[in-house]
């Protein structure tokens, strides 16, 4: 299953991640990581959207990216938001939405429903997939970390 | 320095922290958390904060200590989270105790006043990254390029342009102009798939820190900022959505309903 095609899809996923991110701000530092977030969350939903529906691919690959911000923003010592806010991008359901007013601008209703409906159902797989994994506790990143830092200090998620 | 004095700087001084956080897009709790940790860290236990999506309100005093309020308006700004890594990082380093009172301060405003990413980056940052989106979205590598350069029109756009409407102008603008760009492409016959290349500008555009700050205050419960917040990623959406669909529409009625030819 692995093609040149996939490869591609992934680079490209990988360095659109990074230079998005630094757009609102993230320290250049942290962009290459960004960038391995969005890279393996578009390979994450690639994968998945052969074998289920688009829903049910966002709402995996959208945990994968939490997951994997979590834990970077654990290694790294800093906020989730900046590694969490860029990966995410690739998933939203840009074209969807894009496609909606398209249909509805040029009248055809039942079409702009339908990918309206789209848009949303995908929206909410992000939603359910940040909600439930920011519900796993701290304690679970700190596996395979080497202990460095005083216990007083309380981490950040 | 006596203990009025010093307490009203301690309130200052985690004020200060939250209004930062708070304008570069960190979310509600992690705002509430560093003014409480910075408070209790100077010796100020009855400090109380609650913090919306564009305000925080502190107060403290008790019988013991004496009483302080201040309410502070924050509007809505363009988020720069690297501010927001370097004040989590400043309160972790206050808890340490590394860093006096007067120290934390220039601290913080040397932080409010770290410059931003210089504009030649950003654009060509934009640029790229449009490029790319374009081709994840099923673009052929002549749209790529054009998306490149759509990328980089747009943020001259957001960058000079932009700033001088209101923020829903401001979107239905940009996405009417990232759609007249992607005509423009296409009608030149350099690009192949006029959907891919304006997917790619649009991207840009999304409003990617207000829709995960708002999910992520709901799931907090933080009702009240997350569907302000919430509100506006979705109003800027529909901006986007909007903006992009009437070019469409007009272009369409001008040259008879026939795009592809």
């Amino acid at each position: 299953m692995v093609t040149l095609e996939l490869i591609l899809q992934v680079l490209a996923a990988a360095i659109a991640t990074a230079c998005f991110s630094l757009l609102f701000g993230v320290p250049p530092r942290y962009a290459p990581f960004s960038g391995l977030i969005g890279g393996s969350g578009w390979l994450f939903y690639l994968l998945f959207a052969g074998i289920t529906t688009a829903t049910i691919a966002t709402f995996l690959s959208t945990c994968c990216v939490i997951l994997m911000s979590r834990w970077f923003a654990v290694f790294k010592r800093c906020p989730v938001t900046i590694f969490l806010i860029a990966g995410i991008i690739p998933l939203v359901p840009g074209a969807s939405t894009y496609w909606a007013a398209y249909y509805i601008v040029s009248g055809k209703l039942p079409l702009a429903s339908y990918k309206g409906f789209e848009a949303l159902k995908l929206a909410v797989a992000i939603v359910l997939g940040i909600v439930f994994v920011f519900e796993i506790p701290e304690k679970f990143f700190h596996i395979g970390l080497k202990k460095r830092r005083p216990k007083t200090i309380k981490e950040e998620i | 320095m006596t203990p009025d004095i010093q307490e009203r700087e301690i309130l200052l001084l985690a004020l200060q922290a939250g209004q930062i956080l708070l304008e570069n897009g960190a979310e509600i709790f992690r705002v509430e958390e560093t003014v409480y940790r910075i408070c209790r860290h100077y010796g100020l236990h009855t400090a109380s904060v609650f913090v919306l999506s564009n305000g925080i309100f502190l107060t403290s005093g008790d019988e013991k200590e004496p009483e302080f309020a201040k309410v502070l308006f924050i509007p809505v700004n363009h988020a720069n989270l690297s501010r927001v890594a370097e004040v989590n990082q400043l309160s972790r380093q206050i808890e340490a105790g590394a860093y006096t009172l007067s120290e934390a301060r220039k601290e913080l405003d040397r932080i409010q006043s770290m410059p931003e990413l210089p504009y030649r980056f950003q654009i060509l940052a934009s640029g790229i990254s449009a490029a790319c989106f374009c081709y994840m979205f099923k673009g052929a590598w002549q749209d790529s390029v054009c998306s490149f350069f759509i990328g980089i029109l747009l943020y001259l756009y957001i960058l000079y342009v932009g700033p001088h409407f209101s923020k829903m102008v401001r979107n239905i603008l940009g996405s009417a102009w990232i759609m007249l760009l992607s005509i423009f492409f296409f009608k030149m016959q350099l690009g192949l798939h006029l959907e891919s290349m304006m997917i790619g500008g649009i991207i840009i555009m999304v409003p990617g820190v207000a829709f995960t700050n708002g999910i992520r205050d709901m799931a907090d419960e933080d009702y009240i900022a997350g569907s302000v917040r919430m509100l506006d990623a979705i109003l800027v959406f529909f901006c986007i959505a909007l903006g992009a669909g009437f070019t469409l529409a007009v272009y369409q009625e001008l040259t008879g309903g026939m795009l592809l030819w």
